[in-house]
């Protein structure tokens, strides 16, 4: 399955709000999931690992550094599909 | 002592099949409290074993099976020594805990290791101790020693030298990073996989069909087909020892102990 940036990003928001619980609709591509979803180092752990599930990839935890916005997240991802 | 409840873990015999549970706060941190009941549970091994034909070693933590060595209390300790007894307070502290890790090793029984969340660093190296392991799909495997200029002290390599390919093993050590139970499967590392909340329950099947053989038999083949790197270990020892006595390890600790980041745990 070929996914566009804007697919890919739409389903890690989904995957997130999912995952955390909060509202679907309520989460942007350019918000800080750190300060938005209020998340620790554990839980961005498990994020990885739902995504890596999900898009059936592995994300080195060195590039998920620095990196604290949906938007940033999904090209990661979509330089991995 | 067929069941015993201690500070840092619980275990119970029913019928054969042993379970050990890790139930530290926060993530089962491997610091003088949970050693000294490792090493009630390393003693109680030869008591245990003509009656028992398989161990699971579990997590009761939610986040968790392992985060590791506690730092904290590593940090807190190191810091009000003077350099030599620093360095003899650390490599005690590593033989104990291979005393500990041989026994569990060689138990005549099978050990079945049920991770879920965080296997880091000795959590890992305790993992590496059972003879087969079964994950959640959510759980993730690293050794992070290198952020705080050490190699795993537990054991860890030379154990995992056994099972996997050193490509894997480098990439793990010398990147630091987690890796997640899929490719942990891939590599050979995790025998099987199970669905989030699961592995106990996966565990304890596999425990049921081990028990179904001959315990002799199985003691052989265990002995036969894992042996213990005794030479690599030492050397293990001594490399971790060495490279602790260096000014750069100290202030990485207190980097991680202070540390607000958002990822303390990554490298």
């Amino acid at each position: 399955m070929t996914r566009t940036l804007d697919q890919t990003t739409q389903e890690v928001l989904d995957l997130a709000a999912r995952h955390f619980q909060v509202a679907p609709g309520t989460l942007a591509p350019s918000d800080d999931f750190f300060r938005k979803l209020g998340i620790n180092s554990l839980q961005a752990l498990e994020l990885l690992s739902r995504l890596e599930n999900h898009f059936s990839i592995e994300l080195p935890d060195y590039e998920m550094q620095g990196v604290s916005d949906f938007q940033t997240l999904a090209e990661r991802i979509q330089s991995r599909l | 002592m067929k069941s015993f409840h201690g500070k840092a873990l619980r275990w119970e015999w029913r019928e054969g099949i042993l379970e050990l549970a890790l139930d530290h706060a926060p993530i089962n941190e491997i610091g003088t409290v949970m050693l000294a009941d490792l090493e009630r549970f390393a003693a109680a091994i030869p008591a245990l074993a003509p009656e028992t034909s398989a161990c699971i070693v579990y997590s009761a933590r939610k986040e968790g099976f392992c985060a590791g060595a506690d730092l904290r209390e590593l940090y807190r300790g190191a810091a009000a020594l003077a350099e030599k007894e620093r360095i003899a307070g650390v490599r005690d502290f590593l033989e104990r805990i291979h005393v500990v890790a041989n026994a569990m090793d060689t138990a005549p029984f099978v050990t079945i290791g049920a991770i879920h969340g965080l296997c880091f660093g000795g959590g890992f190296e305790l993992a590496l101790l059972c003879d087969i392991i079964v994950a959640d799909k959510m759980a993730r495997f690293a050794f992070p020693e290198l952020r705080l200029g050490l190699i795993p002290g537990f054991g860890g390599i030379p154990r995992l030298k056994r099972d996997v390919g050193n490509a894997f093993i480098r990439e793990l050590l010398l990147t630091g990073r987690t890796v997640n139970a899929t490719r942990a499967q891939s590599v050979g590392l995790v025998a099987q996989l199970a669905a989030e909340g699961e592995a106990l329950k996966v565990a304890r099947l596999m425990a049921a069909q081990i028990a179904k053989f001959d315990p002799g038999t199985r003691a052989a083949a265990k002995k036969f087909i894992k042996p213990i790197p005794h030479d690599e270990l030492r050397q293990e020892i001594d490399l971790f020892c060495e490279l602790f006595a260096r000014p750069a390890v100290m202030a990485a600790l207190k980097k991680f102990v202070e540390a607000t980041d958002a990822m303390p745990y990554l490298p």
